[in-house]
This record gives structure tokens, sequence and C-alpha cells, in this order.
């Protein structure tokens, strides 16, 4: 049990450690690929090829002067940006990084726990970080940030809804399972479910934008309109918590949309690759190189995300909930319509 | 089924939860002891774009917002109310379909007297 516990403790602190290094060197990432796509140079000047510069940012932001406005709730504007930054870090916890692996006789599995019901454990989650935002745009007692607040909820809760509906799809053309590990263990062999899936993964990534605040559905941080959104208040760590746990969002959901639609550490002809090095099920190496595979699909899902944020202007707030209400709800339902009718064409469903 | 639902597939949630906490507590000390502290009164006033800031900022906001919200819980827990549907589509059978489908066809029906009465609406 002892060492149990020890094991569990090492994947927290790994995948931890992941997601605060990702979410940190994606800063980077979208300054230099927006640089990129401006035809520009980006920071280049902490460190070669700026590479320094999320360690300087986030060293500036702890010697900033933390600001507590004397109209706001004290304990409330303390609690938003920690509830965020909390609910950020622990969507990571249900999320297979690569297959298991064999040490000595013993299995481990790199992921921190298997719970049969992973996928509606990551939504709880998920919906759990509203009230961070919430939380802290009402505790700031500041028009904007009020405001940016409501916008910000309103969104995340229409965007809930699509969203969980396509998630149902999957479930079904996964064949009912809620466990994220056997979501993507049944991709090993045959074709990803993005295959079976592609209206359901459209909706899920659209869903999945503006979730995270990401633009074309950034409103509830128009800085044209609202100053700074929800967090127009905030300052020192307090801030570097909301817009770090913002890219914690966006690995988290790239990761979930790799594994969920693309196979996650599977990928094509990865049987016959292992067959022809001659490696034995469970060893490092297979799981080294899906850790690797996995990564490469995520930091494509980071720089699609990033490609769109800097190529589609924001949307309008009546166009947002048109999108949401009226378009992609009766098309997530349709989804799953189709989807069921296709499962009972290959004959999972009987009469 | 690989899964299993022991209390102990829940631990290292809460091994997680302990760490993300002293992250976020650690964190928050650290950058309330390491910043500067010279507070002036207009410094904590609350911001409004250099004017002197009016009033209680808790004021009566769109009541659209709080359809969205009320709409957001009847959806929401219909779409919950399919999740075990999904989980055992397969033993339900036909059957199953065709009781989910005639509960999908109720929230369609809500779903329109929704559109008619323009809650979503927000243009005019």
């Amino acid at each position: 049990m002892i060492s149990f516990i020890i094991y569990k403790a090492i994947i927290c602190l790994v995948v931890f450690l992941l997601s605060l290094g990702v979410a940190a060197y994606a800063t980077l990432w979208e300054r230099k690929f927006a640089a990129f796509l401006q035809d520009r140079v980006g920071p280049d000047k902490a460190g070669p090829w700026g590479l320094l510069q999320p360690l300087a940012d986030g060293g500036k932001m702890f010697f900033k002067e933390e600001i507590i406005p004397n109209v706001s709730n004290r304990f409330l504007f303390i609690l938003g940006p920690s509830l965020f930054m909390l609910t950020a870090l622990m969507t990571g916890t249900v999320i297979p990084w690569a297959k298991d692996v064999n040490i000595g006789g013993q299995t481990y599995s790199l992921q921190i726990t298997d719970i049969n019901i992973g996928v509606l454990y990551l939504l709880g989650v998920v919906s759990i970080g509203v009230y961070g935002i919430m939380i802290g745009g009402w505790a700031s007692n500041n028009k904007y940030a009020l405001l940016g607040a409501i916008r910000a909820s309103s969104q995340m809760i229409s965007y809930e809804i699509a969203m969980g509906i396509s998630i149902i799809a999957l479930i079904i053309t996964a064949g009912g399972t809620l466990s994220i590990r056997e979501i993507i263990a049944q991709q090993d062999a045959g074709l990803a479910n993005v295959v079976y899936q592609p209206l359901g993964f459209l909706i899920f990534f659209v869903c999945a934008l503006a979730e995270t605040n990401r633009a074309p559905f950034d409103l509830p941080e128009c800085e044209s309109e609202l100053v700074g959104g929800y967090h127009t208040e905030y300052s020192s760590m307090k801030l570097g918590l909301f817009l770090f746990a913002e890219y914690i969002n966006m690995f988290i959901s790239s990761a979930i949309m790799a594994g969920f639609y693309f196979g996650g550490y599977n990928f094509p002809f990865a049987q016959e690759l292992y067959d022809a090095m001659g490696l034995q099920e469970g060893s490092w190496i297979i799981s080294l190189i899906g850790f690797g595979a996995y990564f490469t699909k995520i930091f494509i899902f980071i720089c699609v995300f990033m490609w769109v944020r800097w190529t589609l202007p924001r949307f309008r707030y009546d166009q947002l909930m048109n999108l949401g209400w009226k378009t992609l709800l009766p098309l997530s339902l349709l989804n799953l319509a189709i989807t069921v009718v296709v499962e009972y064409l290959r004959g999972n469903i009987h009469i | 089924m690989g899964s299993t639902n022991t209390p102990t597939d829940y631990l290292p949630i809460v091994l997680m939860f302990i760490v993300a906490l002293g992250f976020v507590v650690t964190t928050m000390v650290a950058s309330h002891m390491l910043g500067p502290k010279r507070k002036t009164k207009i410094k904590l006033d609350s911001f409004e774009c250099g004017i002197e800031s009016h009033g209680n900022a808790r004021l009566p906001f769109s009541i659209k917002y709080f359809l969205v919200a009320i709409l957001f819980v009847l959806f929401d827990v219909e779409v919950i109310f399919m999740y075990p549907w999904a989980v055992n589509y397969k033993e339900l059978g036909i059957v199953g379909v065709i009781e989910v489908f005639s509960f999908i066809a109720l929230l369609l029906v809500g779903f329109y007297y929704m559109l008619a009465k323009k809650a979503v609406q927000w243009e005019d």
C-alpha cells in the first residue's frame, strides 16, 4: 500500500510538473507562433530564441505588487483564481499518457488513476472551473469584471451542453465505456474515433475553444470593451494563476481531443513497428514512443488553437449564443441520431 | 471491463488534490510575501478607466443571462440522463433507443418553445 501511494505520488508530481511546463512553454510558443504568422521575430532576448522568457515572466509576476481593492470581498477575491487553478490541475488525473510499463515483473500504468467514470469526472471538474471565474469576477466589485464573469459563465455553460451530447455519441462509438483508458485503448487496432465521429469531433473542437475562452470565443476578456474582463482587478500572481490555468486548460483539452478522437498514444502501424524493433509488451521503449506520439498530437492541437486565435476575429455575443444554442445543440443531437443508426447497421444494437 | 471502482482508485485523485492545493497555496503566500507593498487610497479603488469610480458594481444585469443559466440546468440534467443509456446501449437494445429518442423528442419540444419565446435571442 505504501509503495502504491509512493508510485502514485510520483506520477502525480510528474503530471503536475508536465502541466506547468507545457503551460509555461505554451505561452512562449503562442508568442513565437503569433510572430511567425505576422512575420515578426517574437521574444528573443531572454536566452537563446527566448527560451527563458516563461521563467522571466513567472518571476516578474511574483515580484509585482499585490492589489486587493478596498470594495472587493477579500476572501472570495483570493478564492477565485485559486479555484480556477485547482480545477485546471485536477483535470489531468484521468488521462492515460502512455501504455503500461513492466518493470521487474510489476506493471505500472502511466496514468494517475483509471476510474470507470473518467469522462463524467472530467465534465464535473471542468464545470467547477466556471465557479472560479464567476467568484473572481463578482468578488472584484468592478463593473468590467462582473460583466466579464457573467459573459464567461454563460458562454461556458451554453457550450457544455453541446459538448456533453457530442461525448455521448463518442461513448456509443467506443462501445459504452466512460473510462478514458478504455476509450484510448480501443483505438489500438483499427481506425481512430474521428473516422466514425467527424461531426462529433468538429462540435467538440468548437466547444473546447469556447470552454477554454480562447479566440474567437474570448468575449469574457474582450480587451476592446471590458479592459481585462473578469481579471481586470487582479495583479501579481493571482493574475498569473488565471492566465496560467487557461494555458493548462488548453493543454488538457488538446490532450482530451487527441485521446478521444485521434487515438492518444496509438498511431498507424504501431504494432508492426514494435514487432520490427523486437519489443516485448510492457517495454519502456514502447511507452516512450507512444508518449512521443501522444505529445506530437497534443502539440499539433495546441498549434491549431493558436492558429485559430491569430486568424479569426472575435464573435459578437448574439452570434456566440446563436452558434451555441441554435446550431451546435441541434447538430449534436443529429450527430447522436446518426451514430445510433450507424451502430444499428454495424449490428451492435439488437432488437 | 478493465476499470474497477474501488475507493483505492480515487485515492490518487486526493493525492493530486493535495499537490495542486499545495502549489496554489504556496504561490499565493509567496506572491503576497515577495511583492512590494506601497498602497495608496486611489490605487485600492476599483478600476474604471481612470475616472472616479461610481457606486457598487453589483447592479441588476440583463435577464437574458439568468434565462441562459436556467436553460442550462434543464438541458444539462437531460444530457446527464442520457449517459446511463449510452453506457448500457448494447444491453438495452432497440427498446432503449426508442425510449431515449422519445425522451429527446420531448426535449426538442421544449427546445422549440425556448426558441419561440426568444429566450436566447440577443438581438431584437
